[in-house]
Parts: C-alpha cells; structure tokens; sequence
C-alpha cells in the first residue's frame, strides 16, 4: 500500500504542473480585453493602459505565465482587481462555505442515496423500487435551480420557516447557519443521492447474485448480515469512486444553487470572476479546486484499500 | 413564588427579550443588490452598483436632487469666477470623517490631487480642466481650471466630489477600498465578497437627526426574481433592480411598495458609422438615409410597451424628454414604414441586412426581436447577434460590428452622456462619429454656464447629431426600487442612488 501512496502522490505534482498551465491558457482563450472590462463604464484609456501594464497584458503569455506560477510558489495568489481583495483571503473566506454545504449535500445525499439504493437491490419488483426508481428520476430531471426558487416560495416566503438567503457564520449562530444552508444541502443532495441510488442498486444488484452472497445464505446467514456485510462491502467499490467525484464537483462550488440561495461559496465568485475577467481570482479558486479534487481522489484510492480487502494484498 | 407566576415572568422576559431583538432588527437597513460592488474607493471605483453602497458611506462636495438640480451636501455653496475659470467652494465646518479627522480645505486639496493623481484613477479624466487646487481658508477651497469647465459641478456631485480621510488614506495607500474612511452617514465594518457589506452609523455625522438606522447591509443577489422572493420573505427591506415584468404583480401586494423614477441615462443602439472599415461595407454605416429610414421603421412605444412592460420613458436623445436640457427642436419622430420605404428605395437598397449586436440579458434579446420583427415591414433584414457582454464591448472597441445594443447608466449633466460618445476619438465613441463642427459645440457647451444658452447649443447639436445617427436613442428605463411597505422617505433621485438619509422604517 505504501509504494502505491507514493507512486500516486509523485504523480500529483506533475498532474498540478499541467493543471496550472491548462488553467492560466485556457483563460487567455476568453475573448476580450480584461483591461477594458475592468475599466469600468467610463473605459478612460489611461486607466486601460495602466491595467494593462499592472496585469502583464503586454507580455508574452509565459512571461505572464511566470508572473503568476511565481508568486503561486511563494503563496501569492494575486489580487482581484475588482475589488481589491488578496485572492487568498477571498478563498479562505469561501473555503469552508463551499466545504460545509458539500459536506451537508453529501451527508443528505449519502443518506438518502444509499438505503434507497439497497432498498431497491433487495426488493427489486416491489413498491420499493418502484418508489427509489421514481425518486431517482425526479432528482435526476429538476433542474436545481427551479428546485431552489420552489423551495425559497414554499418555506421562506408562503411558510416563513426558513430563510431564503443569508449565510452566518457556524461559529456566530449554529442555528441560523444550518437554517441558511439546509434548503441548499437538500437542492443539491437531492441530485447527488439520486445517482447514487442508482449505482448502489445496480452494484448491488450485482453482488446480490454472486455465489459467495448464495454461499453466506446457505449458511444460515441472518439477511441483515448478508445484505450489510457481505452485500454492502463489496459493492461500496464504484459508490465511493462516484461519492469522491461528485463530492469534487461539489468542492468547485454548486454555481446555480449558490446564486439562488446567495451561499458565498466558490461557485459565485468563480463565475462573477469570469463574467468580470477578473483572472487571478479565476486562476486561484480554479487551482485551489484541482489540488482538492486530486486529493479526494487519491483518499477515494486509500478508501478502496480499507473497503476492499482484495486490494491490501 | 408559584409555579403559575414563575411561569408567567418566564414568559414575560422572553417576550421582552423577543421585542428587545426585535427592535435591534428593524433600526438595520437590508439592501439587496442586484450585483457585488467592485472596490470601495472612489477614486478607482467604476460600478453604478458600487455608487448605491458609496451614497450611505461617502459623502461629496454637492449632490443633486429630484430634479437634478445641483445642491450642496459637505459645501454650503460656490461661486464661479468671471472668467468661469475657477470654482470657489465654501464648505461646511462640522464635517468629520469616521475616523474623527476633521473635513477641511486642506483634505479637498488631497483629495482632488488623489482623484487626478492616482494610478488606475477612474476620475482623472472627470477632473483634467482642473489644473490646481488652492486652499484659500479652513472652509474655502479653490479650483483653478486650465479652460472653462460647466460639467465641472456635476462631476463633483459624483465620485468625484467624494471625500475620503486624508490620514487613512495614505496610511492604506493603494489598499484603500478595502477599509474606506469617509465622512458619510454610515462607516465601513465589513466585506465579504459576493456576500455583504455592512456599514454601522456614524455618530458625529453633521446630518445625524436625518439617520434612522444603526446598520446598513447590502447584500448582492444577482438574479431579479430571487432578489424579489427574498423581499417577499421579509429578509430585506429593500430591493433594486426590479424586473419590469414584476411590477405588475406587485400591486396586490399591500406590504410593498414600488418607487421609480426616469433614469438620467439611455437604451440606444450604437451604429458604426466610422469606427472601422466596416462601417462602410454596410449599408447602415454607410447612408444616413438607411439609418433615417431604420429609425422610422421603429415603434418606440411599442418597444417599451414589449421589451419594458411600459416601465420607460421613450425618447429619442440623450437626455429624457423631461429633462431641462432636452432640444425640443428635434422631438421623438412618429413610425412612417411608408417614409421608411421611400428612404430605401432613394438610398438603392429597398432591403439592406445588417448584423444587430445584443447583449445576453433576456430584456436585450426580448429588444433585438422586436426591432427585427419591426424593421421586417420596412424592408430591413435584421440578424440578431446575442453576445456576452465582454465579448460584445471587445468587439465594439475594435469596431467588429454593424450595429450594436448598448445602454448607458447616464450622468447628471447632458455632457455626461454626450462627450464621450459623440466627441471625435473619445473612449466611448464606438461609432466611430467624428464632425468637427460637433465638437466645436460640444466644447462650447462646456465653457457655458447660462443654462438658457447652453440648451440653444444643445439644440443644435442635437439637429445635427440626431441626424446622423451614430446612436439611435430609444428609451430611459425607470429605476425600480421595491421596498417594504414599512419604510418611508425614499427619495426618487433620477440617478436612481438611494439616499439613505431620511429612510425610516415605521414601528410594527
């Protein structure tokens, strides 16, 4: 298990490197000229030229290219040049927003997803997996935006149970803070626990037909048993791959329910930072995002290991 | 003590204490914004959204007021020179700044000179007549222009003339925006982006008896409709930006209340009648007849009736119809598809195609069609290009379009919306119009100070310019604010800024 941790972890290096140059080309791509989108209205041309100059649009791309790999190395993300703001305050302002709502959409979802998913395995044909397969399909099909706006008309405006925006601090207010992001945990769990009820269905449809399922029955097994431990483990293999993608997804921010709900999380500010050209804000959440996205991915391979006995030999 | 009259002081404490909290809540100001503001100082600030939060934490030399007229608010008053080539201004004497400096003379003098100095100023050019500043006492300030400079006033009710504190100033230096100290009603506490920004009251404010509330938060929310449903909720307590589409439904509503008022700005479309080569490959740039004849095809109050739920003025010029200097010589023209016809058929081109440039904004896309299904019974083949809005302003600055939908958020003085855009090789002139006897009256303009006088040149810029059409204006929007039903004393300011002071919000 070792020689493979490091052979993974020697390849996240190199992955970073081309992630970074990807991120800073593919950007140079969007068409018109940052300096005269962030010059505002008045677009006064000694302002452009100074924006220009500031932010190396002159150079040639790897000169600019350094500018930025370069102060990456030193922990400089840059400044955004909207608002003035260190890019790495902006991400740890963000970061544990984005974390807290995916880690709650994943809870939700995980919560739902899975017992749907074995409760449709092991009662194929019945009303149970009529229901999950009609849950999964309505997860699936609502876009999370119409969701979002239903769930804000339903319990903030007609019921006033929840608010309908207003993020506060866990450590501020507990209670506010989980009545701000439960309506946009569940619009995005919701999507997420509907894929995974279908993979852990069909995982475990899978695993349900093996012989050594027909074997741990024949002894005598209690259901309970065969169906958690012995069914479960072994289709967990392709439901954790599928949690730690989707739990990335999550991390590069949820774009649509964070405008809907106002949740300051990556998802807004990666998309106002496009809108506004505002690259070096783009540049640090998106690099941000890769790194963590690669490190879910390589705790989704440790995760194998301890799910799979198989794989520690 | 009985177990009924414990009970009872229980009950009676947590209601006192529900009602203290509750009346913390209601002396907080909720705004919800229709975008983040970029950074918070004045001198390199660029968006409207941005000047809504500066209007509760800077403020400036002068303001206007309903009717745009030009009113004092840290000066008491001004006094041109003979020779219009200075501006003396008297100020007030109990301004201080949040961070208890005293607003003097000597903090103008700094703060033009940053204005104009600074790298990255966006109010350089606002303030390039300004050539000196001369501190004449403690409460008298001088400008000295290198020219005659009328806008000079209106500029100076705008960022421009926002004074921040001298000290805090230079100790933050370029970091400024993110801490700014200014001598408004309310002073800067927090920013998260994309979340809030929140001001608490200034105590030593000079207007303090006219400011109801402790706290102001503005909270950015980009899209319309949940920007409403959050008023609905009762997590704001006002809103801008409203989707003309709303409005209708809003009038059952007894718990809010809608304020508008004719924006200082313009919806026009920009044609390219010199910016590049284009301009000739088409026959839109080209003839002025094409252009006269695409003007008659339009219907502007049908567009505003389609496109605005009749939330706009229409008009025809820079300025809105109401506005004092609106040239009444050239009056909104009447549709004539007859006229429009003839136009062509005299141009050579019974069905000129051209390619329409809009923005991605739905009321954008909803204008374009509009104009295409209208133009359709003139003659015209119109091809709507939808483009995102960086794309678009690249393609306009290097003068790759035909045509091109561009609206302007308007400035209190008519120079504001005229200059730039229709002034030889000015930044904003994407038309690429250029006549030198335009800006012989354009310059004239800004050395008048008669206001009688200045209309006469305006109307004959007008004469000429709405002519030839480098933009063919179609209508002024109204600014929409909703607000609960509760808060009282919204000013509706024509550059659609909310005041705060004098807001109060009345006891539940």
């Amino acid at each position: 298990m070792i020689e493979f941790l490091v052979k993974r972890i020697a390849t996240i290096l190199p992955t970073l490197a081309f992630v970074s140059m990807l991120i800073f080309g593919l950007q140079q791509l969007l068409p018109g000229d940052p300096a005269v989108i962030l010059a505002g209205e008045e677009r006064d041309p000694n302002v452009v030229a100074y924006l220009r100059e500031k932010l190396h649009l002159d150079d040639a791309l790897p000169v600019r290219y350094g500018y930025w790999i370069g102060g990456v190395l030193q922990g400089d993300l840059g400044e955004s040049v909207r608002t003035q703001q260190p890019v790495l305050d902006l991400i740890v302002q963000k970061l544990p927003v984005t974390i807290q709502l995916a880690v709650m959409a994943m809870m939700i979802a995980l919560l739902i997803g899975i017992p749907a998913g074995i409760a449709s395995a092991v009662g194929r044909g019945t009303a149970w997996d009529v229901g999950a397969n009609a849950f999964a399909l309505w997860g699936l099909s609502t876009p999370n935006f119409w969701l979002g706006i239903l769930m804000i008309l339903l319990f903030s405006v007609q019921l006033g149970w929840l608010p309908a925006s207003g993020y506060v601090s866990p450590f501020e207010n507990l209670r506010e803070n989980l009545a701000a992001m439960i309506m946009p945990a569940f619009v995005l769990g919701n999507a997420i626990a509907a894929v995974l009820m279908r993979h852990t269905r069909s995982a475990m449809l899978q695993v349900l037909n093996a012989d050594y399922v027909r074997t741990a029955r024949a002894k005598g097994l209690s259901e309970r048993v065969v169906v958690l431990k012995h069914s479960l483990r072994n289709a967990l293999t392709p439901i954790i791959t599928l949690g730690a993608l989707e739990f990335g997804t999550l991390l590069s921010g949820a774009v649509l329910t964070e405008q809907v709900f106002t949740i300051p999380g990556f998802g807004k500010l990666i998309v106002d930072s496009v809108f506004n050209r505002d690259y070096a804000v783009v540049q640090g959440v998106v690099l941000v995002t890769a790194t963590a996205y690669i490190a879910l991915n390589l705790l989704a391979d440790i995760a194998y290991f301890a799910a799979n006995p198989k794989l520690r030999a | 003590m009985s177990l009924v009259s414990r009970s009872l002081a229980v009950a009676v404490a947590v209601a006192a204490l529900g009602l203290a909290s509750f009346a913390t809540q209601s002396q907080t100001l909720r705004v919800g914004l229709g975008e983040d503001p970029d950074v918070l100082d004045p001198t390199l600030a660029r968006t409207f959204v941005g000047r809504i939060v500066f209007a509760s934490l800077c403020d400036k030399l002068f303001d206007i007021d309903e009717k745009l007229a030009i009113v004092p608010q840290l000066a008491t008053g001004y006094e041109w020179s003979a020779d219009s080539k200075s501006l003396t201004i008297k100020l007030r004497n109990d301004v201080v700044f949040h961070d208890g400096e005293k607003l003097d003379a000597a903090a103008v003098k700094f703060n033009i000179e940053r204005h104009k100095t600074m790298a990255g100023s966006n109010r350089s050019g606002e303030l390039r007549p300004v050539a000196s500043v001369d501190v004449v006492d403690p409460t008298t300030v001088k400008l000295n222009l290198s020219a005659p400079f009328t806008p000079l006033l209106a500029a100076l009710a705008d960022r421009a003339g926002m004074m921040v504190s001298p000290k805090a100033a230079k100790a933050e230096g370029v970091n400024f925006g993110a801490k700014p100290v200014c001598s408004g009603p309310f002073k800067f506490v927090e920013r998260v982006a994309q979340d809030r920004i929140v001001l608490e009251r200034h105590a030593a404010y000079w207007n303090k008896a006219n400011v109801h509330f402790d706290k102001v938060v503005f909270t950015p929310i980009v899209d319309a409709t949940v920007r409403l449903a959050n008023l609905r909720s009762g997590q704001f307590d006002v809103i801008e930006r409203v989707l003309p589409s709303d409005i209708e439904g809003l009038k059952k509503d007894k718990n809010l209340k809608v304020a508008r008022i004719t924006e200082i700005g313009y919806q026009g479309i920009t044609i390219n009648v010199g910016k590049s080569e284009q301009a000739q490959k088409n026959p839109l740039g080209k003839d002025a007849k094409v252009r006269e004849a695409f003007e008659l095809a339009l219907d502007r109050a049908g567009i505003v009736q389609v496109v605005m739920d009749n939330e706009a003025t229409v008009g025809n010029q820079w300025v809105a119809p109401n506005n004092a200097f609106y040239a009444k010589n050239v009056p909104v023209p009447k549709r004539d598809i007859a006229r429009a016809k003839a136009l062509l058929k005299e141009a050579g081109v019974p069905n000129p195609t051209f390619t329409l440039v809009t923005p991605t904004t739905s009321d954008a896309q909803r204008l374009g069609l509009v104009i295409q299904a209208m133009t359709r019974e003139a003659g015209f083949n119109v091809k709507i290009q939808s483009t995102e809005f960086a794309t678009s302003l690249n393609m306009a600055d290097k003068g790759d379009f035909e045509a091109y939908v561009l609206a302007w958020s308007g400035r209190a003085d008519p120079d504001g919306n005229l200059y730039s855009f229709d002034a030889c090789k000015q930044p904003l002139n994407y038309a690429g119009y250029c006549v030198p006897e335009v800006d012989e009256l354009l310059n004239a303009s800004r050395s008048q100070r008669d206001p009688g006088e200045r209309k006469k040149t305006f109307e004959q810029i007008a004469s000429r310019v709405l002519k030839d059409r480098p933009i063919i204006y179609l209508y002024h929007r109204n600014w929409l604010w909703v607000h609960t039903a509760k808060l009282t004393g919204l000013r509706s300011i024509p550059d659609g800024l909310m005041r705060v002071t004098g807001l109060k919000m009345a006891a539940p």
